[in-house]
């Protein structure tokens, strides 16, 4: 069950990261993940709130730029080579990942990590056949 | 060492350029009646025929050309003589996507080259020197232009066109330049590379003619201190042949107009009236020789001044001032023409809204072009790849269309500042 990302278009300009998550605490939505893309000019803010919606409509009331993309969150055990194994198969599937990055949440002894991918069928049914959990909303209390 | 390329010509008395005025727009006003249907249409919608214009002092009965006329009329519409008279066109930016194509006969040609020899002459050259023509080849008017006028006077001509300062410096010190012809901000850069270089004492040059972009007085004194130079301004369009149309003398202080080519009037950039000998104005030009690109009363958007106090260099055509302004929105950018116009034309065709403002700097003599765009939700996407190619394909969109690179800035929306609800589109920081 994927998980709802917004992302966010980013002005090359001092003070929007500051301005953008003091609207987000000032209207109670709550970061799980936030990743920062960037070029020399303009960049990509990725955001897992534990409101999407809300979160999505207090951005664009504020006039900001957005779009909502599905990602898949899975667990895996937090120590040395959780990761490593995971992305080994995934390379000998051949499922590209367009990007990857981390949530805070770090319930039970897991970390949680985010994916694009392109095919989402394929990497869900690897996740399964590996004993790696996928993560749905529920799970990580959001929505 | 001659002083006037056409004594004869640059020194004739006012009644003597009177009766070429008068005689050739006579003739010329026949020759568009009955060559051009574009401008004919015109002169019936105002109710003109050739028999009312006895002379320059009817010359304000005639329409009015500008550069939509142009845009209108794109390619042949204005052509004057039959195509297999021309043996040349020049070709510079238009408002939107159309460019201004002009044509030029055999002898068209020559005439053009005669006034960039008057220049030429007129800061001191003669066959005995070399020189450099740094401006531009190609459709562009300023190579052609000079380097014509060059081979009329004599010159060892050097056609280096633009860019490569590597380049020119090796020839300028390699062939001992002692004139060169350029653009006033080039003429500035080179300078500074000849001093960065340690240069300075293995450059021959004696003169400069610049032009195809403003400059002050300032930017003159320094250019001269420079390069140890006299700077002469040059002054022309396409539309009018290319630069010669006006050329400094000796006196550098306003620019004589070819008379015996060109008509000059002033008139109110809004009413079109005609205004007296010393208003400022816009500028409008009538040719009165060249046959395959007639333009008749044709604006040139740039506001000046003219003058009939007698010059010290001899010389009795009228002369113009520098340019003070424009009366529309065009912009120089490295020589090259800019309307905010085609800018907008491109982010459209792009996908983008008309939400943008251009920022023109410059940054060590060289002009910077920046347009910054408003960022849609409908052109977001979570892909940096993707907004990056989108910010690229619009990057060469725009020097297709401008003829120069400009740096894109997507920016967040509704941060373009906007006054009293309209946008300000244009800020130019040069101190030109």
């Amino acid at each position: 069950m994927a998980i709802q990302q917004i992302s966010l278009f980013l002005e090359n300009r001092t003070g929007q990261l500051a301005e953008i998550t003091n609207l987000l605490a000032q209207n109670d939505v709550d970061l799980r993940a936030l990743s920062i893309a960037e070029t020399s000019d303009y960049g990509i803010a990725r955001i897992i709130a534990d409101d999407a919606d809300k979160a999505t409509r207090i951005l664009l009331d504020a006039g900001h730029i957005l779009s909502k993309n599905p990602v898949q969150v899975i667990a895996t055990a937090d120590r040395t080579g959780g990761l490593a194994p995971i992305l080994t198969v995934m390379a000998e599937n051949h499922i590209a990942i367009e990007y990857m990055y981390s949530l805070f949440t770090h319930k039970g002894g897991n970390a949680y990590m985010v994916f694009r991918v392109s095919e989402e069928e394929k990497f869900i049914s690897l996740m399964k056949k590996i004993g790696v959990t996928v993560v749905d909303a529920e799970m990580l209390g959001i929505r | 060492m001659a002083k006037y390329y056409q004594p004869e010509i640059e020194t004739a008395s006012r009644e003597q350029i009177l009766a070429w005025q008068n005689e050739r727009l006579v003739a010329q006003v026949q020759y568009v009646w009955d060559n051009v249907p574009y401008y004919r249409k015109k002169m019936e919608e105002k109710g003109v025929t050739p028999a009312d214009v006895q002379g320059v002092d009817d010359l304000y009965k005639l329409p009015l050309l500008s550069k939509d006329d142009l845009r209108e009329a794109y390619p042949y519409g204005l052509l004057g003589a039959p195509l297999k008279d021309c043996v040349r066109i020049q070709s510079t930016s238009g408002t939107t996507g159309k460019r201004v194509v002009a044509f030029y006969t055999q002898e068209d040609v020559a005439l053009w080259e005669d006034c960039c020899a008057r220049a030429i002459v007129a800061a001191g050259g003669t066959e005995e020197d070399v020189c450099q023509v740094a401006y531009g080849y190609g459709l562009f008017t300023g190579g052609p232009g000079l380097n014509g006028g060059s081979h009329k006077v004599g010159c060892l001509t050097l056609p280096l066109s633009s860019g490569n300062t590597d380049r020119q410096l090796q020839f300028m010190v390699d062939l001992g330049a002692t004139i060169l012809c350029c653009t006033p901000s080039y003429a500035a850069y080179l300078a500074e590379s000849i001093h960065e270089r340690g240069l300075r004492d293995q450059i021959k040059l004696k003169a400069g003619i610049f032009g195809a972009e403003a400059w002050s007085e300032a930017m003159r004194r320094e250019i001269e201190e420079s390069l140890g130079i006299k700077a002469y301004d040059i002054y022309g369009l396409t539309e009018t042949s290319g630069p010669g149309v006006a050329f400094e003398c000796e006196a550098q202080a306003g620019m004589h107009i070819n008379e015996d080519h060109f008509i000059a009037e002033i008139i109110d950039p809004v009413t079109e009236e005609v205004l007296p000998e010393g208003a400022k104005g816009e500028l409008v030009f009538t040719a009165i020789t060249k046959k395959g690109f007639p333009l008749l009363r044709y604006r040139t958007r740039d506001i000046c001044v003219l003058s009939r106090e007698k010059c010290p260099c001899g010389r009795t055509h009228v002369k113009m001032s520098k340019p003070m302004g424009r009366s529309d929105d065009m912009l120089i950018v490295k020589g090259v023409n800019v309307f905010p116009s085609q800018i907008e034309a491109v982010l459209l065709e792009q996908g983008y809204p008309a939400n943008y403002q251009i920022v023109v700097d410059r940054v060590n003599h060289s002009d910077t072009l920046e347009i910054m765009v408003e960022m849609t939700p409908e052109l977001f996407t979570d892909s940096l790849a993707k907004i990056t190619e989108m910010e690229k394909n619009l990057v060469s969109a725009l020097k297709a269309m401008l003829g120069i690179y400009a740096k894109v800035r997507l920016v967040a929306p509704k941060s373009i500042t906007r006054s009293e609800g309209k946008a300000v589109r244009i800020i130019d920081k040069r101190k030109i």
